[in-house]
């Protein structure tokens, strides 16, 4: 059988978005967690500049990707401060023991 | 055939960084990821975005990951999930399955049309966007601050405190024979 790179890339976005969302329900370290949305957004990233190849709109496309990384990083950031934060306040990064901060 | 190479790659490091038992190691593997994502915009033919990916993703992303785990430190073990295997690995194969049942059967049949360059579309037509990235980026110098507050305390009697006590030792103690050289 012979696959366009489009075929390609969807199977790719579907392995990739399998792996994170395995991540995200399965481990329990934080910034593990981390990780796995970046997994995923990078999965998201192939799935728009695929629409755009299939749409002929690439240039549109990259434009919303480049807004992605912004928003991906930022969370990034973001995670990972509160991975730190958490690690500082509590002594671990298992978020099973969040469940602590219930008042 | 390249695409599906450098697919099977970045697919492969991902499950890399999933598995590995270090946090420094699945950093590096995402970094990896990050790279073969890169790649493959490229020869896709999105280049301006490649650029961006491979600085930000595979650079900017691990060298904060590299930072943050040196931070928080590594976690030792591994820990059992809370979710029950079978709920988890049904809700995956739901979502894959949905996904593949959306997407496969559609038509990919490509729309000829013209477009207007890569800049006009970047700065004109999804102009708001700069709204939002540069809104996005005050809340990452925030996060940063968070990342980088000291608790008064932060952990007591830590790896890092006996570590550096002890380089400073063995520093002293290479330092004396030299000085001994140059004074003879």
């Amino acid at each position: 059988m012979n696959f366009s790179p489009v075929d390609i890339m969807i199977f790719g976005v579907i392995c990739l978005l399998g792996v994170g969302f395995y991540t995200l329900l399965f481990k329990r370290n934080l910034i593990k967690l981390v990780i796995a949305l970046q997994i995923l957004v990078k999965g998201v990233m192939l799935a728009i500049i695929g629409a755009g190849l299939i749409s002929n709109r690439i240039n549109l496309a990259q434009s919303l990707v480049i807004t992605v990384i912004v928003a991906d990083t930022i969370v990034a950031v973001i995670g990972m401060a509160l991975a730190v934060q958490v690690r500082r306040q509590l002594g671990t990064l298992d978020v099973a023991e969040l469940s602590k901060l219930r008042g | 055939m390249l695409y599906a190479l450098l697919m099977l790659l970045s697919i492969i490091f991902a499950i890399m960084a999933v598995k590995a038992k270090g946090l420094i190691a699945s950093a590096l593997w995402l970094a990896g990821v990050s790279a073969m994502v890169a790649v493959l915009f490229y020869l896709l033919g999105a280049r301006q975005v490649a650029v961006v990916e491979l600085s930000v993703g595979a650079g900017l992303v691990t060298v904060l990951f590299v930072f943050a785990i040196s931070i928080a430190g590594e976690e030792p073990g591994v820990l059992k999930s809370l979710v029950p295997a079978w709920l988890g690995g049904a809700l995956i194969l739901l979502m894959v399955g949905l996904f593949t049942w959306f997407t496969i059967p559609g038509s990919m049949t490509t729309i000829p049309s013209t477009e207007p360059p890569f800049i006009t579309v970047f700065w004109q037509e999804r102009g708001l966007d700069m709204v939002v990235q540069v809104t996005l980026i005050f809340a990452g110098v925030l996060g940063l601050i968070g990342l980088l507050a000291e608790v008064k305390s932060p952990l007591k009697h830590s790896v890092a405190e006996a570590i550096t006590a002890k380089r400073d030792l063995e520093l002293d103690q290479m330092g004396q024979p030299e000085l001994e050289k140059e004074t003879v």
